[in-house]
């Protein structure tokens, strides 16, 4: 087990390594659904070209706050959650990097499909991160979108955030 | 933390575009009873940056004590007070 279920950090991180760390000893895990986000190239409808770089920034101290709230909402929810593993870089980033891990574990998939999901919809609109994206055109922030607070309403919960 | 009769100092963190327009951090002095959006609309009344970049058009969220807060949240001595865009994690 790690000390954290949650952290926040530049480095990038190892899928395999962190569901190994997260199933290791628990024989009654039967189920692992892992997410992770990774950045794309070319932006969405609001930017013209392709991206050459994002940097992410948050708000140290409530951001992990905020995330294992969100664990400890997904462990009300599910009660047959066992791990839980968040990893969501900051600083800069490039194409094809990887943002975000949301790992889980439990007896059946029903739950970790679920409980993962759960925890991306909630963490998209709820935790404070901030990317920006740099075209050839320039650098902008990124907005919210409204699909991602719909994608929130689905679990009965108003992100309100976009 | 307790609230005050008195006018209070709180200190007001910005992020991402806010952070850009206005710093990182400033204090205020804001009176007994103040709320999130009180302290806005007190922020916008300075004008300028402040003004374009909190302006009552933006979409801007704000954080009491590091907990996402609607706009009616009574703000308590020594309070943090975040202001930023919506966020686009994950």
């Amino acid at each position: 087990m790690h000390d954290s279920e949650v952290q926040i950090q530049t480095a990038d991180f190892d899928l395999g390594v962190e569901v190994a760390t997260l199933r290791a000893g628990d024989g009654g895990a039967g189920a692992v659904v892992a997410f992770v986000g990774t950045v794309r190239d070319r932006a969405g409808a609001q930017t013209a070209g392709s991206i050459t770089a994002m940097e992410l920034e948050h708000y140290p101290g409530m951001t992990e706050i905020a995330i294992e709230a969100m664990v400890g909402q997904a462990r009300l929810r599910f009660a047959g959650l066992r791990g839980v593993r968040v990893i969501h870089r900051v600083g800069p980033l490039q194409p094809l990097d990887q943002i975000v891990l949301v790992a889980v574990t439990s007896a059946h998939r029903g739950t970790a499909f679920q409980a993962c999901e759960f925890l991306m919809d909630y963490l998209k609109t709820q935790a404070p991160f901030w990317k920006k994206e740099s075209t050839s055109a320039g650098a902008r922030w990124v907005d919210a979108r409204v699909s991602d607070d719909e994608a929130l309403s689905r679990w009965g919960i108003v992100a309100d955030n976009a | 933390m307790s609230s005050s009769d008195h006018a209070f100092t709180v200190q007001v963190r910005y992020f991402a575009s806010l952070r850009e327009a206005l710093g990182s951090s400033q204090l205020i002095t804001v009176d007994a009873g103040c709320t999130v959006g009180g302290l806005r609309d007190q922020l916008i009344a300075l004008g300028g940056a402040h003004a374009q970049a909190l302006g009552r058009g933006r979409a801007v969220r704000a954080a009491v004590a590091q907990q996402m807060a609607a706009e009616d949240t009574a703000l308590a001595v020594g309070a943090e007070v975040a202001f930023f865009p919506p966020v686009t994690g994950g």
